[in-house]
């Protein structure tokens, strides 16, 4: 189907019913019981964040998971699709897609840019080169590019470039009738219309944001397939097993390299554009080196190289990123109120490290056990999975081999 | 915890309840029934309070989680009611807001504009949050009051000092009882020159970021109304921790001031740093050299040590006041946790009570009642003496305290002493002053 | 001029932390092939030695003094540190006043085990893995590392003093003919600019005089062959690994009083120093400590007003530009080996 192979298909399919089910998938507890305040993850935001970092982790696997180039400064390019973004919002009007084309035309010529000069040098001399672009876009967008006296406010610092009630907006309005910002919209399908569903105690929200977003990851994700499939995407591979033999071979290997790094720049910007369309303020966080560094966690924790491990990472990682920091030592005495009030104590007074304002130590520790115990990520956990249950029935000894090979490339 | 509301028992109770009715989260909803955003339509209402409680201002937003908390207890009937007995408005009992328990939940802001719309936005459409409150830096509050005014919830602003806050960055559903850049300004000028004179010469160091900017305009206007000169204004990145080089370079200046526009770590370092090149033993001029740090924290003053001492600035509150309200504030603080609270935190408790104190006044939790309620509102006995919430750009007009660094302190809080209550006559501006221009309100947004 | 001789001694005592930092990456590098991205966190948890010797020494009693009172009127509690009681009010004082320099001592020890333990619990696991697998499960430690200091001391600044006989600063101006004031110096930076020559030069000598750091040497150049002659390579390797974390926890023992430490120290410094080594040439131990010294005057040049005043933001950037042209125009940064972390 669409010129993919059985396995790729079905890959593309069971992709596709996830992000399509989502809002189910998500909220499996009832509403307003103590397991959905903390585990249900099926609201707005944090649904399109799901789908739009699993944007920039696929872009971002087409560079580091093919080539094995390890950019340290991949969030320059989300940050400055989002720039771009929110400028459309500003100056032209509140539709999103001119301003996530825009996005991705900008993001691509950022990393046009910069993966000229980076692709000069190898292995971590690219990798600080990179990271030394990004932390100098950075620097300049908190300081001297987004000062608000000057003219030259291209960034709005700190806080970050938002929309206001006096920008232009030339293709449509500044103001609303009832005196607000307008908001972002698909030819008039506003980003943050949902609607509810409710069966029995559940509670399901449907995004127009969400869905939009969704449907773009998926034709990303479907683009990345054909990449992977593609002679080009054969080549990058040549690239990370062996460039100087290809090299010798008469290939020059470096046009490659660039159009795969100006690629997964504008997947980066694309998802920037997102993220700028369904809450239109982009800040300079969105570029420092430790949101640089997130996404190569990312694409590790799910697995890099393989096909579905971006989308993976990226979930899991926003998913526990939002979960631990919300439950705080009151949750965790509700949660364990059915033990004796000494042990439940003890038991709070130990996790109270790991969750609420501990969150990042427990992160820290998940992702030095995937990396320790799962070279591969969450796809090699998977497999493992899979094997396991394969070995209790010996008798099919190829199968095992398959897949071992299936969710990856 | 056995004497708050948050024990188990009490949560088991009233999370069946909530289980019970809860508020569908159908904020952006365009076709909700509800008349605004998360109307509480049970017997309890959710409050989001959205405080750092990761990176470096985790300190300070744990000192504003335990306000809250503390008001939460206070709103619900808990403890000895704190400042509501001193509250010049009688209309809150101690039996939640409008009848509805108070409830609440936690974000993290991590400082980021980003990570605070987020965490902000997972409370809104989550948990059904009706009012949003907190933060430590200006950067934040302005983008979560962007967020609210979107969302149509009441934003009432925690820790911000910027004059952006409420003015070109002001918003229908933000409010701000925190001082800011300017009032800072206005309250030192007058101390400086009575205690340096009016022939100095200053050198500014600003951290190079919106908050920093409009400080360092502020106070450089108001220094040299009163005839001082400002000799340099230097930027300092950020992410800086070393501040030698920016420091070096003051002594070659002919200043005889250096003013530090910089907050939480930059301050401790900044400050640290200068007094470690002993620019605080020279003479310059004939006079005596000085530091000024016009906004302090007595948090981050903790972090830089015994080079606080004598050093002149600015705070919004100090637990040394010894008003009725100050008193009572930091009495059941102190008593709940077992050390003062911090600025900061004050800000933030006060903020609560006024939120739960306009909807009971209004009748209603719709953001444009609160709103209304709120604004033009005089109210007394919350630890700054009579106070305005001004109509015109939803900022508290109130007085403020000129402090300098201990010389002998007697605890580990004991840190700052009060050398003048600057009278907020003295540090009222007009609404169209030019540090505030540019901005407008807007409507209210109740979303919905 | 003045000027430009003040933004050399700035320059010289940044890099002098940079090229502590660096230098112990680089030994790590160098021998185990491991890029240690903990290294940030190592230095933080030195600083924090020097807090924590100073919290030891200022363990106190608790008198109840009824003549003043407390900030909700009780009677205030004085403490009175245990050292102060034991030695007499002014020993102890003085031995409280001297903490930094005593934590050198505390230091040493805890670092080394610390190193110790991380590479045989940890690290010896990865060096069959690619870089990107050692710097991200580092990376991971250095969370866990900083956060588990921020769970203990908070996230505030912990003010660490100097000994007093060092506060103040010296007037270079006046002796070398300048006007007074001009060119003053915290005495307690030039002391750490001198620790640091001291440590570098350690360093060195070590690796240079001495039969241990001759083997270490031949196994950085052909492990394999120094492995062939019976010499157990491995365990030199792991107590350089230890060398190294002793490097940085002392670096950020001296650092405590210049910056008040925090939990987020380490990550501060973490991008910077990779940066230097990256500049100074993967594996190069003179490379690592030149690459330091040169980015920290840099810095400082980047840091005037003038040059400020004709590129705005420059300070900003500085760094990383100079890293962009040196990687651009020396292949392998100022005294790299080729092949080294290339592929």
């Amino acid at each position: 189907m669409f010129g993919l192979n059985q396995k790729d298909t079905r890959l593309f399919l069971i992709v596709a019913a996830m992000t399509l089910l989502a809002p189910f998938i998500l909220n499996p507890f009832p509403e307003g019981t103590a397991m959905a305040q903390m585990f249900n993850a099926g609201y707005p935001d944090l649904m399109q964040r799901f789908v739009i970092f699993g944007i920039l982790v696929i872009g971002f696997n087409i560079l580091f998971g093919l080539t094995g180039y390890l950019s340290f400064g991949h969030a320059a390019f989300l940050g400055v699709g989002s720039y771009a973004a929110v400028w459309m919002f500003k100056l032209v009007g509140m539709n999103v897609v001119p301003a996530i084309l825009l996005s991705m035309v900008v993001a691509g010529l950022f990393a046009l840019l910069i993966g000229y000069v980076s692709l000069r040098r190898s292995g971590i001399y690219f990798s600080i080169l990179t990271l030394a672009f990004a932390q100098m876009s950075y620097n300049l967008a908190y300081s001297v590019l987004g000062n608000p006296a000057s003219n030259f406010n291209l960034t709005n610092g700190e806080t970050g470039l938002q929309l206001l009630l006096d920008d232009p907006r030339v293709l449509g309005e500044s103001v609303t009738a009832d005196g607000s910002i307008p908001v972002t919209n698909f030819f008039g399908i506003a980003m943050r219309d949902s609607f509810n569903l409710e069966i029995g105690g559940w509670l399901f929200t449907f995004n127009a944001g969400y869905y939009l977003a969704g449907i773009i990851m998926l034709i990303s994700f479907y683009i990345s397939i054909r990449i992977f499939r593609s002679p080009f995407g054969m080549m990058l591979r040549a690239v990370k097993s062996n460039q100087q033999r290809m090299n010798y071979t008469g290939l020059s290997s470096r046009p490659y390299t660039l159009a795969a790094f100006v690629i997964s720049g504008i997947y980066a910007g694309l998802a920037g554009g997102l993220l700028s369309s369904m809450d239109p303020l982009a800040g300079a966080e969105r570029m420092h080196w430790t949101a640089s560094g997130e996404i190569v966690i990312m694409a590790i924790l799910g697995g890099v190289g393989t096909l579905i491990g971006p989308i993976l990472g990226a979930g899991f990682n926003e998913y526990f990123k939002n979960i631990l920091s919300k439950i705080n030592d009151e949750v965790l005495h509700q949660w364990l109120s059915f033990m004796p009030d000494g042990l439940e104590n003890a038991f709070v007074g130990v996790l109270h490290f790991f969750v609420g304002k501990g969150w990042h130590l427990s992160l820290g520790l998940l992702f030095m056990m995937v990396i320790i115990f799962l070279p591969g990520g969450l796809v090699e956990g998977g497999q493992r999975l899979a094997r396991l249950f394969r070995r209790r029935r010996p008798s099919d000894d190829d199968s095992q081999k398959s897949a071992q090979s299936t969710p990856a490339e | 915890m056995s004497k708050s509301n948050f024990t188990r028992r009490g949560l088991l109770k009233t999370s069946g309840i909530a289980g019970a009715g809860l508020a569908l989260p159908t904020i952006f909803t365009a076709s909700s029934a509800a008349a605004f955003t998360n109307e509480p339509t049970g017997s309890t209402v959710t409050l989001g309070f959205n405080v750092p409680q990761s990176g470096p201002y985790a300190d300070e937003g744990a000192d504003e989680l335990r306000a809250y908390k503390l008001a939460v207890e206070h709103l619900n009937g808990g403890g000895d009611g704190g400042m509501m007995n001193t509250f010049s408005s009688k209309v809150l009992q101690g039996n939640g807001v409008l009848g509805k328990k108070v409830e609440f939940v936690t974000g993290d802001t991590q400082t980021k504009s980003d990570a605070a719309r987020a965490s902000a936005k997972s409370m809104i459409e989550k948990d059904g949050a009706v009012m949003i409150t907190g933060g430590s830096s200006s950067g934040v509050a302005i983008a979560v009051q962007g967020l609210c005014q979107e969302a149509g919830v009441i934003f009432m602003a925690g820790l911000t000092h910027s004059n952006d806050t409420t003015g070109k960055d002001k918003k229908a559903n933000g409010f701000r009882h925190f001082f800011n850049g300017y009032m800072s300004a206005a309250a030192l000028a007058p101390v400086l020159e009575s205690m340096y004179g009016n022939d100095r010469k200053a050198y500014h160091l600003t951290a190079d970021y919106t908050w920093g900017w409009t400080q360092e305009e502020s106070i450089a206007a108001a220094t040299e109304a009163m005839g001082w000169e400002t000799v340099e204004k230097v930027r300092t990145p950020l992410a800086a921790t070393d501040f030698s080089s920016y420091i070096g370079p003051v002594m070659n200046s002919g200043a005889d001031v250096l003013v530090l526009n910089h907050y939480g770590g930059n301050m401790v370092n900044s400050l640290t740093n200068a007094v470690q090149f002993g620019l605080r033993d020279k003479q310059v001029n004939g006079k005596n050299f000085e530091i000024v740090v016009p906004l302090y924290s007595r948090l981050m003053a903790k972090g830089a040590g015994e080079n606080v001492k004598g050093i002149l600035g600015s705070t919004n509150w100090h637990w040394s006041l010894t008003d009725e309200g100050s008193k009572t504030f930091v009495k059941s603080f102190g008593e709940k946790y077992g050390f003062p609270p911090s600025q900061a935190a004050h800000t933030c408790y006060v903020q609560t009570l006024l939120y739960a104190d306009a909807v009971e006044r209004a009748g209603s939790f719709n953001p444009c009642a609160v709103a209304e309620a709120l604004e033009g509102y005089e109210f007394d006995g919350l630890g700054n003496g009579p106070t305005l919430y001004r109509a015109e750009d939803h900022q508290c007009f109130k007085d403020v305290l000129v402090v300098r660094g201990k010389e002998n302190p007697t605890s580990e809080f004991d840190l700052l002493e009060v050398v003048e209550v600057t009278p907020r006559a003295q540090v009222e501006y007009a609404p169209d002053h030019p540090m505030f221009a540019g901005g407008s309100l807007g409507s209210c947004n109740p979303g919905a | 001029m003045d000027a430009i001789l003040l933004q050399i001694l700035n320059g010289l005592d940044k890099g002098s932390a940079y090229a502590l930092i660096a230098l112990g990456l680089t030994l790590i590098f160098g021998t185990l092939g491991v890029v240690n991205f903990a290294h940030g966190a190592l230095f933080m948890i030195g600083a924090f030695c020097a807090v924590t010797l100073q919290r030891i020494l200022t363990l106190s009693t608790i008198t109840i003094d009824e003549t003043q009172k407390d900030f909700l009127g009780n009677p205030l509690k004085v403490k009175t540190p245990y050292v102060e009681s034991w030695f007499g009010p002014e020993t102890g004082a003085a031995i409280i006043d001297w903490s930094v320099p005593l934590a050198i001592l505390f230091a040493i020890p805890v670092m080394l085990l610390i190193g110790y333990v991380m590479e045989r619990g940890l690290i010896k696991h990865f060096y069959k893995r690619p870089h990107a697998d050692q710097i991200l499960v580092t990376f991971g430690l250095a969370i866990v590392l900083q956060e588990i200091i921020k769970a203990f001391y908070g996230a505030n600044p912990i003010p660490t003093g100097a000994p007093a006989a060092f506060r103040g600063s010296f007037d270079f101006g006046s002796m070398f003919g300048f006007d007074p004031n001009t060119i003053i110096y915290p005495y307690w930076r030039m002391v750490y600019f001198a620790f640091a020559a001291v440590i570098i030069g350690g360093v060195f000598a070590f690796l240079r005089y001495t039969t241990f750091g001759m083997v270490v040497r031949a196994g950085m150049a052909d492990r394999e062959t120094v492995e062939l002659l019976g010499i157990n390579i491995d365990r030199r390797f792991t107590i350089m690994f230890g060398v190294a974390a002793a490097v940085a926890g002392l670096a950020g023992v001296m650092y405590a009083p210049i910056n008040s430490p925090n939990y987020h120290m380490g990550m501060d410094f973490l991008v910077l120093s990779f940066v230097v080594v990256v500049v100074g040439g993967m594996g190069s131990l003179p490379g690592a400590v030149l690459a330091g010294f040169l980015l920290g005057i840099l810095e400082a040049f980047a840091s005037m007003n003038e040059i400020k005043a004709i590129f705005p933001g420059i300070d900003q950037i500085i760094i990383y530009l100079v890293a962009i042209i040196i990687i651009l125009t020396r292949p392998r940064g100022l005294m790299g080996r080729p092949g080294v972390m290339e592929e």
